[in-house]
Formats: structure tokens, sequence, C-alpha cells
């Protein structure tokens, strides 16, 4: 291995110049492809009034505000499925296996099928109810999994989760039985996930939940370095493991929420990304967590363009793209590396 | 391990002749319950066609023995046709999903699309049930147990107007549905008579979206009836080229086609005035859209606007009344 020789340093100097320039290069370039072709220069030409500009509009309007979202959640789905990995010491963790994502779907599902249409804060009910969905999981399964234990026990948080998923998928399936087959055909569609926002309203509400996550996650890769050692060895190396989980658990379920009420649950980029990410660079967190952040955004914002352009002008959900791409090229590095 | 290794390690005499009478038992029942299906069922339906007529039946010309008397149509738009050629008193069971007309609601309820209730259907003796399409495996159980099935897909507004002859032949009300499908042919081609000459305008059909929100937009496309009859009314589709009944529209797609009209189709209650306006409000995100723009969003709710059917006239004419308000002073 050449990494190995070099220090910490200039790895991390290679990991981040490396998936930075793939994570900006794929934000600055995915919006100029789309389902219709548009020119950039008539799209920024200031002479002619915004209202006048088509070119402008599905410039501003559709495509910026879906990169930047792709670019959020591929990010916030990608580092707190490293978050998940580290803290239940298992390769198979992922943002959702915790149940954020069926209390989420849950609470969208809700939103869709039974309230009444409202608004709260100019804001549509459905990313509210999707939010609160996931924090009535998240406290759910930290309750009881730091209840009847002196800190906090990874087994009964992954059952309580996997438990969870499964109980509310089943109420989700009831509303979805219950449902007028019109409305069923467009909660199924939310459940593939969609990042078609239209507009910046959504990435505004969102972007200060997955900030604050991001900011706990700058703390957190030598504790979680520690943990994957499992927690006695953490602890005499003098680590509060129990707060370290916390954060850890707390941060990525934010991150996760937030994300999914933003653009549904995308499924693989939370299960793939780290592990791709890992066989590339290690296992040291301070090298895997902000390489998986910036790599899960080049990877979404990259499956969206594909998801919007490939059967255009009908797109396809990304969260079919994700897998189809994700799948092959994750086996290909595996048995690579193999 | 297999069942005759179960029998074979059996040590035990006892155990051995418990499987054994299991075994002889299930068989009995399984037996005799393909006895009683067969032979059992055969004479409460003297008057049942040997095999059911699937997808490729002769045309409602051939000869047949006598017209359906006891329908069960799990099809609400069906329904509505089987009332529209006054086929409605043959109707014995609808799907839990049929409103219209109100006569249906006194009727039993057989489930629908994904979760039909084969004990009540068969239990209602019908000799024509109208299944949907898809329903592969409800129209097997049909054939096996004698019953006739009618299937039905949706279409486009000729293929109603079919639909409706063919139930007139099935069901003794022939000269009824010719009498239904001319009204309906008249009543359209008034409408396209009146906007006749006028400029089209660009129009989206939405049929759903999330509430309040520019989000899960679903529009009509170029096939099938809401299709047709925007066309007839007088619009010209911008999601026409796409060969499909309904599609998801991105906000790129509809920034880029541009439509000068927005015509919303709920077949829902209609709502207080206030959720009707916010809900128009919320288009404002897209300000840049001709409809928008101009104010021409408009939202419909009548149950009537989703069915493919009899009232396909009052559809077009309220399609027509908002692209060219100026042809109905």
């Amino acid at each position: 291995m050449t990494t190995a020789v070099f220090s910490l340093r200039r790895r991390a100097l290679l990991v981040y110049g490396g998936f930075g320039v793939l994570a900006i290069a794929a934000q600055l370039f995915a919006p100029l492809i789309g389902s219709t072709s548009i020119s950039l220069t008539r799209a920024l030409d200031g002479t002619v009034p915004f209202a006048a500009n088509i070119d402008a509009q599905i410039f501003f309007i559709a495509r910026l505000p879906r990169t930047l979202a792709a670019g959020l959640v591929g990010a916030s789905l990608a580092s707190a499925g490293v978050m998940l990995q580290a803290l239940l010491r298992n390769p198979l963790a992922e943002p959702f296996t915790l149940g954020v994502s069926a209390g989420s779907s849950l609470g969208a599902m809700l939103a869709m099928l039974v309230a009444p249409p409202i608004l709260v804060l100019g804001v549509s009910a459905v990313p509210l109810a999707t939010f609160a969905g996931a924090v009535g999981a998240v406290s759910i399964v930290y309750g009881l999994a730091s209840a009847r234990h002196r800190g906090f026990s990874t087994d009964v948080l992954l059952l309580t989760g996997v438990t969870l998923n499964a109980f509310f998928s089943a109420v989700i399936l009831f509303l979805q039985y219950h449902a007028d087959p019109s409305e069923t055909v467009r909660t199924l569609r939310w459940l593939m996930g969609d990042l078609d926002v239209s507009g910046y309203g959504p990435i505004v509400v969102a972007l200060p939940l997955i900030a604050a996550a991001f900011v706990i996650f700058l703390w957190l890769p030598r504790g979680l370095n520690l943990l994957t050692l499992g927690s006695d060895s953490a602890a005499a190396r003098g680590i509060d493991v129990v707060r370290v989980q916390r954060l850890a658990f707390f941060s990525a379920s934010v991150a996760t929420g937030a994300a999914v009420s933003l653009a549904g649950p995308i499924g693989f980029v939370g299960i793939v990304v780290p592990h791709v990410v890992r066989l590339l660079v290690g296992s040291d967190h301070r090298l895997v967590l902000p390489g998986a952040a910036l790599f899960g955004a080049a990877f979404l914002v990259g499956c969206d363009v594909v998801a919007r352009t490939i059967m255009a002008p009908l797109e396809l959900p990304v969260g079919i793209i994700t897998a189809v791409i994700g799948g092959p090229f994750f086996l290909w590095l595996l048995f690579r590396r193999a | 391990m297999s069942v005759a290794a179960v029998i074979r390690h059996s040590q035990h005499g006892a155990v051995r002749a418990v499987v054994l009478f299991l075994i002889a038992l299930i068989a009995v029942v399984a037996g005799g319950g393909v006895w009683w299906y067969q032979v059992g069922r055969q004479p409460a339906q003297p008057d049942a066609l040997p095999q059911a007529e699937r997808k490729d039946t002769p045309p409602a010309s051939a000869a047949r023995p006598r017209p359906a008397q006891r329908v069960v149509s799990l099809v609400p738009a069906v329904t509505e046709m089987l009332f529209a050629i006054e086929a409605g008193s043959q109707v014995v069971g609808v799907s839990s999903y049929d409103t219209y007309p109100d006569a249906v609601r006194q009727l039993p309820r057989v489930g629908a699309l994904v979760d039909p209730d084969v004990e009540r259907v068969l239990s209602l003796e019908p000799d024509l049930v109208v299944t949907y399409g898809s329903q592969e495996e409800l129209q097997q159980q049909l054939v096996r147990a004698g019953i006739a099935a009618f299937d039905y897909r949706h279409g486009g507004v000729g293929h109603a107007l079919d639909t409706m002859r063919t139930l007139g032949a099935r069901t003794g009300h022939a000269r009824e549905a010719v009498r239904e499908t001319t009204r309906i042919s008249t009543a359209l081609a008034a409408i396209t008579q009146r906007v006749a000459g006028r400029k089209r305008p660009r129009t989206l059909l939405v049929i759903g979206r999330e509430p309040l929100a520019m989000r899960g937009i679903y529009v009509s496309a170029g096939k099938g009836f809401l299709h047709e009859l925007l066309t007839l009314a007088g619009g010209d589709d911008v999601m026409g080229d796409i060969p499909r009944e309904s599609v998801q529209a991105t906000t790129e797609t509809i920034l880029a086609r541009a439509p000068e009209v927005i015509l919303e189709v709920r077949s829902g209650p209609k709502p207080d005035a206030t959720t009707i306006d916010r809900e128009r409000r919320a288009w404002s995100r897209l300000s840049g859209v001709p409809a928008v723009r101009s104010g021409r969003v408009y939202l419909l709710y009548d149950n009537a606007l989703v069915v493919p059917g009899p009232r396909m006239p009052l559809a077009a004419e309220q399609f027509a009344r908002v692209m060219h308000p100026e042809a109905f002073p």
C-alpha cells in the first residue's frame, strides 16, 4: 500500500482534495445537464428579465436547487452511514437501520393520506411530518436502549431499530391498503425518493439541521476510531464511550431525518458509499467521514443526473439509479481488492 | 427430512400410525374438497358457460344463451355505464369505491382492484362479473366457478363507448346502449363545435400532487380519455407527445413546456374557498410558467372528471369552459 507510507496529514490532503474536487465538479456540471437543452449564456444573461427567461428559470428554479439538495442529502446519508456502522460495529448498518426511515415515512404517509392539507410557517405539512416521524422513532429507540442499561446498549439499539422498522412498515402498508388507489401511486413514489424540490425553500429549512449534525461530526472521528475497537478498549484509553455513542447516534439521526424530509428515503447511498470510501482510504474515521460526505454528495448528484436524463422527458426515481449504478460498482471494487 | 424419511425413521409404531393417519386424513379432506368443488357447484349453475370468456372473447354479436341477469362490477366506471344503459337493476354487487349513481350505495360491496372478496362475489350468485384487466387471479377463479367474466381496462373515449355497447349486448340492453352512446358522442361533438376555430391554449392537466406543494406532480399525458377530452374540448395538451396515460412531471418539464392553462382535476369533495385559494397559490413558486403568471390555474373538484363513462360530456364541458371562457358567455 503506497498510502501507508504517507503521513496522516498528506493522506488527509489527498482524500479531501480528491473527493472534494469530485464533489465540486459534480455540483458545477450537474446543473448544465437536464431533460431539456438550455443555453447557459442565455440563462445568465442579465439583460433579459427573469420572468421572460425560460433558460434562467430552468437553471435557477429547477436544476440548481435540485443539485444542491442531492449534494446535501448524499453527504448526510453517507456520513450517517459511517456513524452507524462504527457505532453498531456492524458493516450492514446504514442510516435507516435504527427506524428513522420507517418512522419518517410513516409521518409522511399520515400527512399525505390522513391529515387535512395545512401549511406550517409556509412549509407543506409533509416534510414536517416526515421529520416529526424521524424524531418520534429516534426517541423511542433511544429511550428503550438507555432505559435498562447504565449507559447505552448498542445491541438493544439495533434490535429496537429493526423491530420499529418492521412495525412502522406494517402501519404504512395498512394506510396504503386503505387509501384510494390514485393516492397509493403517489405515496409509493414518495417512498422511492425524489430530489425535485422545486425551489430553495425546502433546502433552507433542512440546512440548519444538517449543518448542526455536521458540526457534531467534526468532533467524533477519533472517538469512532476507538469505538470500533470495542467499548472497553475505548474506555481504557480515556474516551467517554457513552458520550461518543450518544453524539454519534443523535447527529446521525438528525442528518438522516433532515435528508429524508428533503428527498424521501433514498436507499443505498448510506450503506455503500461508506464502504467504497473505506476500500479506497482505509479505516481511519478522520479520513473516512469527510471522504464519505464528499463522495456521497458527488455520487447522489451524479445518480440524479442519470435519473432525470436517461428516459427524458420521463424521470426515473433516483433510488433505482443509486442501487443500479452503486451495486455493480461496489462489487467491482470489492473483487478488485480481494 | 422428508415425510417418507420421518416414517422410515420412526422407531415407535404409534408415531408411524399417527403420521400415516394424518396423511390419510389430509388426502381424504383434499379429495373431498376437489370433488365438492367440481361436482357440488355444477347443479347450482346449470346455465353457466363451460369456459368463461377472457380477453379474446368473440364480439358481442356472438350467440349467447341469455343476457346476464345478476352482474357484479368491480370497476366503478363500468358500474356507472351499466346504470346509464338501464341495466342498473341487474347489478347485484359493486366495488368498495363505487359512489355513483346514488343507487349503488344500497348494493353489497365486494372489495376492489387489489382486494376482491371472491367469497362475497360467489355468494351473490352472479352470472357476469366485471373485473379489471390486471385481476388475473380473480378471473381464473371465476373460470373455475363457471362464471362469465367481463374483462375491462381503462382506455380512450372510443373504448368507453365500445364498452357500453358490449355491455348492452351482454345484459340485454343493446338498444339503450346505442341510445346512450349516441347521446354522449353528440354531446361531445357539440362541445368541440362550440370551441372550434378558437386558439387552442397549451394546457397541462394535473391529476395529483402533494398538498400545498410543488412536489410529486402527476399529470395526464398523451393517452387515455382525459387526454382525449382535453383535446376535443379545445386544448393543446403540453404532455401530449408522451404515449402514456399519466406521468410524473418535474419542475423542469413544467417550466420547459410552458403551459398557458393549468387544469387540476380532483375526484374528492370540494374543499372550502381558503384551501382552494392556497392550493392555487402553491403554483406561485413556478411564476415563470405563463399559466401561473396570467392566473389561469384552475382547480376542478368533481368525481365526473376522473371517470371514463357516461359523464364524459360533463367533464369535457368543464374543461372547455375554463380553456375557452369566451365561448360560454
